[in-house]
């Protein structure tokens, strides 16, 4: 079973972080993912962008574009997906696409990936499409 | 939780909002300060036995009145002060209160913080200097340092800033619209100017011990952009300081002298603030609502994008220069705007442009304009 671990924490308190904490912090988080790679475990990993980059699409029944994170406390994170696109328009026509083929409510967080390390899965272990 | 490394960053991402609050429960800067101080010596006792709060920002608030309102009573009456232990412990129910209190409030506080230290009647040094004080809580030695100038001096300019602020007033009514667009632009424009001070060195060792005024800059920068994360001009001016920022690394050369866009090396690059800078500006241009921070923005986008110093859009960047020209006309604009031509059209052209600019611009003119054009 493939487990996704989605990260939280407040932004501001990372953006005070000194460059000393970073770099310890950042060194001791590579070590538990060489360790899941060592093993074969580790899937793709990624680190975001501040949620200030972020745009979200509101499905409905007129799409609306908001700037900002997705912010409602009443919908959970079912799912994502990485897509190589242009530009924030392109991410959003990409992101409409979705929306027509899975309409009514619900939102599309659109943000901006900061890293981003491919699979270190060994290819039996990728879950069947 | 040995490892107290985590304190530091989450009291340094609290104070603007904690600090606004408490500005607006006391009205003074001085008493907001102290109350701040002792909301934080009461977290270092409490928060690695308990662990954080939920909302520690909420929890300094109420830590913070609680314990200045106390002093205020101590004072007036000489009364038997409550246990320490009953100050500091919160139960979640009175934090998520103040959260819910103060949630409608912080925005409009971290503003009027910020506004205060752009007060009109304060020369442009002191704001910054007061902003990084109160907003960003370095110490007056580390304010002294990035200026360059001794601790007393810096002391005396900050002590003097908080005074002509009290004498001046301030505005505590929750502001209309007008008045806080007035706010942002104020803000914002402070914001940029203590970055240019950061920005504004010709030696890498100046350079250095001015890090910290673009840092903070764009750590103050980011805040206002989530409180206000629908304004394209933030956004642009946010993208801005990143793309520039992010140069930072091949401005000098080993010799500590500066180095030219052209001639700089551009895989020092800073590649995840770039990043950052494009997205955002990106996200700004939709609005369709240009400023002059976009522009600037979307041309240092343009120097971004270029993998070599060639590969530069001149032709895109003349046109960005004409339209910051016409939103914000000065010398210094229509003096960058000929290096773009100079580059597209040929010197000839842009030394007609500059002619009529004639001796407004001295020396600064002959400096930038004979370098760029080689």
């Amino acid at each position: 079973m493939l487990y996704a671990i989605l990260c939280y924490n407040s932004e501001e308190a990372i953006g005070s972080w000194s460059r000393d904490h970073h770099d310890e912090t950042m060194t001791r988080l590579h070590a538990v993912g060489d360790k899941l790679a060592r093993q074969g475990r580790l899937g793709p990993v990624a680190r975001l962008l501040p949620t200030t980059a972020a745009t979200t699409l509101r499905k409905g029944r007129e799409e609306m574009v908001i700037d900002g994170p997705f912010a409602e406390t009443k919908e959970q994170l079912l799912g994502f997906y990485i897509v190589d696109c242009a530009s924030l328009e392109d991410a959003l026509d990409t992101a409409k696409d979705l929306a027509k083929a899975n309409p009514g409510t619900g939102s599309y967080e659109i943000r901006p990936v900061a890293e981003f390390h491919p699979s270190q899965l060994p290819d039996e272990d990728k879950p069947a499409p | 939780m040995t490892d107290l490394g985590w304190i530091d960053p989450v009291l340094a991402a609290a104070r603007p909002r904690v600090m606004g609050a408490l500005l607006r429960y006391f009205r003074t800067l001085d008493t907001a300060e102290e109350a701040f101080q002792e909301a934080c010596l009461r977290a270092l006792k409490s928060w690695p036995q308990n662990g954080p709060p939920r909302d520690a920002a909420a929890w300094l608030i109420l830590v913070g009145r609680n314990a200045a309102m106390d002093q205020v009573r101590r004072q007036a009456r000489q009364t038997e002060l409550p246990d320490e232990a009953l100050l500091s412990d919160l139960d979640d129910a009175e934090a998520s209160l103040a959260d819910r209190l103060d949630g409608e409030h912080y925005k409009d506080d971290i503003l009027r913080l910020l506004f205060i230290c752009c007060h009109p009647e304060l020369p442009a040094t002191q704001q910054i200097a007061l902003a990084l004080r109160i907003v960003c809580g370095l110490s007056v030695k580390q304010i002294a340092h990035a200026f360059l100038v001794g601790e007393a001096a810096m002391e005396q300019r900050i002590t003097r800033a908080k005074a002509r602020i009290g004498n001046a007033g301030m505005a505590f009514e929750t502001p209309g619209a007008p008045e806080r667009a007035e706010r942002l632009a104020a803000v914002a424009s402070m914001i940029y100017l203590l970055f240019n001070e950061g920005y504004s060195s010709s030696t890498s060792r100046e350079a250095e011990a001015r890090t910290p005024l673009a840092e903070e800059a764009i750590w103050l920068v980011r805040l206002l952009l989530r409180l206000f994360p629908s304004e394209p001009e933030i956004m642009g001016l946010t993208a801005l300081m990143l793309l520039q920022r992010a140069r930072a690394k091949a401005r000098f050369d080993g010799d500590g002298n500066i180095v030219l866009l052209e001639d700089q090396d551009r895989g020092l690059w800073s590649r995840p603030r770039i990043a950052e800078g494009l997205a955002l500006i990106d996200k700004a241009m939709r609005h369709r609502r240009p400023g002059p921070y976009q522009i600037q923005a979307a041309i240092a986008a343009l120097h971004a994008r270029a993998q070599r110093d060639t590969d530069t859009d001149w032709a895109q960047i003349d046109l960005l220069y004409a339209n910051l020209e016409r939103l914000q006309p000065s010398p210094v604009v229509t003096l960058n705007r000929a290096v773009a031509v100079s580059k597209v059209r040929g010197p000839e052209a842009a030394l007609e442009m500059i002619e009529p600019l004639g001796g407004r611009l001295q020396g600064y003119f002959y400096w930038v304009f004979r370098k760029s054009c080689g």
